[in-house]
């Protein structure tokens, strides 16, 4: 489970996240929403450590982030942020193959390469495994950090927005392993998604946040209803209901 | 290392041995060949201390600061060495500064200057990383600061104090004084040695902060030991031979030309080689061949700065 215990945040002067006390629950697939704004990223990049914490405790499987060496967090919880800028000029199956850094430190063993080769397998990049990051298309680049995150073989997957580029086939396919991973292998995995109907149709645990507080937590079923939803996005919402999980008709 | 890699390097240490046995025997003639033997191997030693040292800072500072633009002085590092020379010169008078023992003095300036140097370029690195063109503009403007500040406190000096501090500040391969060479070579060879030892963490550095922090890698500390470690390097080629702008980047350059990896276990040999093949074989050309023994540091410098606008209009900004 990953614990969060009054957290609050603030950038400058601006409060960004407002004493936040909720969990993130394990063996599930959660997924964060909320408006543009509403402090998603913040929170993820609080619980991957990216940002110091100023406020609170967070704790990740039972490990108190703030007094954990983070290497051994690095074997416990991958995290992919939202901006994914990468400084050097790398190979896709380097980038992927960095996934394992937290395993070997440096010296990868035929275990290593055998895991960045399925990584790369999984997400469809292997014809393109030499290419150099500036030379494939922007999904394909989304796809590889990805890959990476998975790469790292980590109880915990924190992704923001991982679905940003994807066209919908490998959305779903996305969709469809991070489902996998949670209900055959046991991972737990944490995700911030604007397309509500992902998590609709797959999370396990919705988390809805607003203006840097949480308004509502729950199923899917509880909280993707047209209440909260018109409420959360300050626009009317409908919601219908397709193979028992709801349908959201954001778009029309 | 793939077999490319590990040939390429061998190809250039093989060039190295050959430019040094050059240097070393081309033209001995029949004097006095002991001494002509050592007067040459101590200005041998003393330019490849100076590649190494310039050649893995060099790098290492581009994987600090993210940029393959940068070389630690543009941002200022031997402007601030220099900065403390003179300062040390202008509290001490020329006589003191003078009959300070050189071995202990270099030791105490590099400390001195591995402090500030952390500090300073510390904060700019792990507060500005977020914003690269600000940081890069920080730097420049502290070199520029640095430079105004030594030639200031150089002209409120009596002249002869001025004269200590001036060959200070000029490049030149031909001054060096044999006293420092040993500290010099000892400590270019450990600080190296410890860059070598970073090398795979360096790797995970060089993809950026979020990146490396989501590896496990402690980017802070990291980040700190490897601005130490330039700061070191560049006290003692700025000692050696004073300040050197854009060798750093000739040579940074032709590693990653060369190895076409990222990898610094691969880049950092290849860049320190090369600087060393450059200096002696260059300093060879044109001491022996063009009788122009002065000259080296000026055709390095210019060569080096059309290499900076060649980068510059490529827009090869990182
Ligand atoms: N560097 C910064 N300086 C000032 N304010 C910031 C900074 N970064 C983020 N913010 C503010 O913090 C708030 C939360 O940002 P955050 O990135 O967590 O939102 P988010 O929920 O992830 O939004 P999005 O859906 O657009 O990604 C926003 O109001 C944003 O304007
Ligand atoms: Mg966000």
């Amino acid at each position: 489970m990953i614990r969060i215990d009054g957290v609050s945040h603030r950038i400058g002067k601006a409060p960004i996240l407002h004493d936040i006390t909720t969990h993130l629950p394990e063996g599930r697939l959660t997924a964060l929403i909320g408006p543009n704004g509403a402090g998603k990223s913040t929170l993820l990049r609080l619980i991957g450590r990216l940002e110091p914490l100023q406020q609170g405790r967070v704790s990740v499987a039972g490990r108190d982030i703030a007094a954990t060496p983070t290497e051994d967090l690095a074997r416990v919880m991958a995290i992919l942020g939202q901006q994914t800028s990468i400084a050097s000029r790398l190979r896709l199956s380097e980038l992927v193959g960095f996934g394992r850094w937290p395993h070997h430190r440096g010296r990868p063993t035929a275990h290593d390469h055998a895991r960045v080769a399925e990584a790369l397998e999984a997400f469809a990049l292997t014809p393109m495994a030499d290419r150099f990051l500036d030379e494939v298309s922007g999904g394909q680049a989304q796809r590889a950090h990805i890959a990476m995150a998975f790469a790292q073989d980590t109880d915990w997957l924190l992704l923001d927005e991982p679905l940003n580029n994807l066209d919908m086939a490998h959305a779903r396919a996305l969709m469809g392993r991070l489902r996998d991973l949670v209900d055959r292998q046991g991972r737990s995995v944490g995700l911030v998604v604007h397309e509500i109907n992902y998590a609709a149709a797959w999370a396990d645990h919705v988390i809805a946040m607003k203006d840097g507080r949480i308004v509502a937590e729950g199923s899917a079923n509880e909280v993707l209803t047209e209440d909260v939803l018109s409420d959360l996005y300050d626009a009317p919402i409908a919601v219908a209901s397709h193979q028992g999980r709801p349908l959201v008709l954001h778009h029309v | 290392m793939d077999k490319r890699g590990l040939s390429i390097l061998l190809a250039l240490a093989a060039c190295l041995l050959l430019c040094a046995g050059l240097w070393m025997f081309q033209g001995l003639g029949g004097g006095n060949r002991g001494f002509i033997l050592s007067l040459r191997a101590s200005k041998l030693a003393a330019l490849v201390v100076v590649a190494f040292a310039i050649g893995v800072s060099t790098v290492l500072f581009q994987t600090v600061a993210a940029n393959r633009v940068l070389t630690p002085s543009i941002m200022g590092f031997d402007a601030l060495y220099v900065l403390l020379q003179t300062l040390l010169v202008a509290s001490l008078g020329t006589a003191g500064f003078a009959s300070l023992p050189p071995g202990p003095k270099f030791m105490a300036e590099i400390a001195l200057m591995t402090a500030m140097a952390s500090l300073l370029f510390g904060v700019l690195l792990l507060k500005g990383s977020r914003d690269l063109p600000r940081m890069i503009l920080t730097g420049v403007i502290l070199g520029v600061l640095f430079r105004a500040l030594s030639s200031f406190v150089g002209r409120i000096l009596d002249p002869n104090a001025y004269a200590v501090v001036q060959s200070v500040s000029f490049a030149s391969f031909n001054k060096v004084q044999p006293g420092l060479l040993p500290f010099a070579a000892a400590i270019t060879a450990l600080a190296c040695l410890a860059a070598w030892r970073l090398a795979p963490r360096l790797d995970v550095l060089a993809l950026g902060r979020d990146p490396a922090v989501s590896l496990g890698l402690r980017h802070r500390g990291t980040v700190l030991q490897v601005l130490a470690l330039i700061a070191v390097l560049v006290s003692v080629s700025t000692a050696l031979v004073g300040p050197v702008s854009f060798f750093g980047l000739i040579v940074a350059g032709l590693a990653h030309g060369l190895m076409r990896s990222t990898r610094h276990a691969a880049l950092l040999p290849a860049a320190a080689l090369s600087g060393a093949i450059l200096l002696v074989g260059g300093q060879w050309l044109f001491e022996r061949v063009l009788d122009q023994g002065a000259t080296l540091s000026v055709v390095v410098e210019f060569a080096g700065g059309l290499f900076f606008l060649y980068l510059l209009l490529r827009g090869h900004i990182r």
